[in-house]
């Protein structure tokens, strides 16, 4: 079964004036249809303005459908009654790592959706923990959140969502905001996630490099979804991402320059090594 | 100069005072605010006195730390005093032109001063040793029952544990936009009053632009996380009393009763001021 299904959606954010006059109508996302399945890692690549981050409130029913339809695990986001299941199972991390933390302690804001869910006590103690441990940060728990580096804060977030038992986590630009070494960690972290404990991840970014591992990634392009495939796939249409103000990784884009060239190197290349590899085959 | 101010804050310490229950130092303190109303003459300080020196004893809290609290209000405590001891009608003790210090005026300036500077004391122990989020919880407890008259006390409570966990990020952007200002040449130290007002307003309006948007992704993040008000909530950190709680409650109703008693014979004691 499908973790997420979207079906033609689009959605309208509607200016008004003070009178309540429609002023402008900016449509986000035109048609967009998607699938991801259970346990696949899927990336949503876009530059700003490019409507992904409107598609990702609506995975976890924030936004809700102007046309369209949106499954979360077999569930309509459209209808009320479901949101908390929906909220649940899919859990999301935002960008901004300090404005989605609610409380003064580590442990207490990984423990702050299971009380919103109505976990019995014992049982918070046990996810906070087990959640801490899943994003490495069980050492800072009794620590202020202001006091944890951006990457560590944004793991604590992960956890707060872990701690839901999510079926599924969207991931909203999470290291737009971290210096390299806080991607590194957020990104990893997630990856283990999703191999270990089995978690769709769905990760909305702009960072090339972050998609690589992804299982498939989707482009998208003023509301819509322009190019999907492996990674690979993608990679191998340097142009076209160009077109959509996306940047591909250097090793990419040097492979793509040399073959341009007219040097004989495989298209979609994605590490170092394979550039290295695809070179030596090179007879001079 | 803001980070000076040590009121509110909390010390962390291993103390038997923070282990007890936030109801229990809420209500301690009130206990304890209302006792230094309550009598008229010098012998109840006595009582007060003790009481308050062992608890900062117990609190492990440095007494210089606590004193610092103290620094917030020096004005106010000047401006109460000083009038008290000008304006208060009675027995002259000495003149100076126009301006009398009476008997009365001395006793009620001495009584005001040290009132306050005990409502002080005692209250930000009572911040000293416990964690803002102990706070909330507590408060939310006590006034729990306050919801039958329509007060939304979780809501409450929820905005000022937000609040607290708001303030050193905020503090900070305020720093880093007034450096940013002052870079393209903001003054914010010269010239008068009306001058150094104006000069905060390109400091406040990002300022709360800011806050805004923040507000606004904390409202996203806290509904994403399924936070849909009090009902059916469960909490990770349940307040429950403990035994060395019911001892703590003796030990205030004691300290009430022994002031109350020496308010109702104080007026047959001998008088010292």
């Amino acid at each position: 079964m499908e973790m997420v299904k979207v079906e033609n959606l689009a959605f309208e954010y509607i200016r008004r004036d003070e009178e309540g006059n429609v002023e402008s109508i900016n449509r986000a996302i035109d048609g967009v249809n998607l699938d991801v399945k259970k346990g696949d890692f899927i990336a949503v690549l876009g530059a700003n303005g490019s409507g992904k981050s409107t598609l990702a409130k609506h995975i976890n029913a924030i936004l809700y459908p102007t046309e369209g339809t949106v499954w979360v695990n077999g569930l309509n986001t459209s209808e009320e009654q479901n949101i908390w299941e929906i909220r649940r199972s899919a859990g999301m991390v935002f960008q901004n790592p300090d404005n989605q933390i609610v409380a003064t302690v580590v442990e207490e804001d990984v423990g702050f959706g299971p009380e919103n869910l109505g976990v019995p006590t014992d049982e918070i103690w046990q996810r906070v923990e087990k959640s801490l441990e899943a994003v490495n940060m069980l050492e800072h728990r009794d620590k202020s959140p202001n006091k944890l580096s951006g990457g560590q804060k944004q793991r604590v977030a992960i956890a707060g969502i872990m701690a839901m038992k999510p079926e599924c986590i969207v991931l909203d630009e999470p290291t737009a905001m971290l210096d390299p070494d806080g991607r590194n960690d957020v990104i990893s972290t997630i990856h283990k996630l999703n191999q270990q404990d089995n978690i769709t991840v769905i990760l909305i970014t702009h960072h090339m490099s972050e998609v690589i591992n992804a299982d498939k990634v989707f482009v998208m392009n003023k509301g819509q979804v322009v190019l999907q495939g492996s990674p690979r796939e993608i990679f191998s249409e340097v142009d076209k991402l160009k077109s959509y103000r996306l940047d591909v990784p250097q090793v990419t884009e040097l492979a793509y320059e040399l073959r341009k060239a007219g040097l004989d190197i495989p298209k979609g290349i994605l590490y170092v090594e394979e550039l290295v590899e695809a070179l030596g085959k090179i007879k001079r | 100069m803001i980070r000076d101010i040590t009121i509110g804050q909390y010390y962390p310490a291993d103390s038997i005072l923070h282990r007890l229950d936030p109801r229990l130092k809420l209500n301690g303190t009130l206990i304890f605010i209302i006792s230094i109303f309550l009598f008229n003459t010098f012998y109840g300080y006595i009582a007060v006195t003790i009481f308050l020196a062992s608890i900062i004893k117990m609190s492990k809290v440095p007494f210089k730390f606590i004193a610092r609290g103290l620094k917030a209000i020096i004005v106010i405590l000047l401006f109460t005093m000083t009038f008290n001891l000008l304006l208060t009608p009675g027995d002259v003790l000495l003149q100076v032109g126009f301006l009398k210090i009476t008997r009365q005026g001395l006793h009620s300036a001495l009584f005001m001063g040290i009132r306050l500077t005990y409502l002080i004391l005692g209250s930000s122990l009572m911040t000293f040793t416990t964690t803002p989020n102990q706070l909330t919880d507590g408060l939310e407890r006590l006034l729990w029952p306050l919801r039958r008259i329509k007060v939304p006390v979780h809501e409450i409570a929820m905005m000022m544990s937000i609040a607290l966990r708001f303030i050193p990020i905020l503090l900070e952007e305020t720093d880093k936009i007034m450096k940013a200002q002052m870079a393209r040449g903001a003054d914010f130290e010269s010239g008068g009053i009306i001058k150094r007002a104006k000069g905060l307003v390109p400091l406040l309006v990002p300022l709360f632009v800011s806050a805004f948007r923040r507000a606004n992704d904390l409202a996203m993040a806290m509904e994403a996380r399924c936070y849909r008000g009090g009902e059916g909530r469960t909490k990770m950190k349940p307040l429950r009393y403990e035994g060395r709680d019911g001892l703590a409650y003796i030990v205030l109703l004691a300290y009430l009763a022994v002031v109350i008693v020496i308010s109702i014979f104080e007026d047959r004691l001998p008088v010292i001021l």
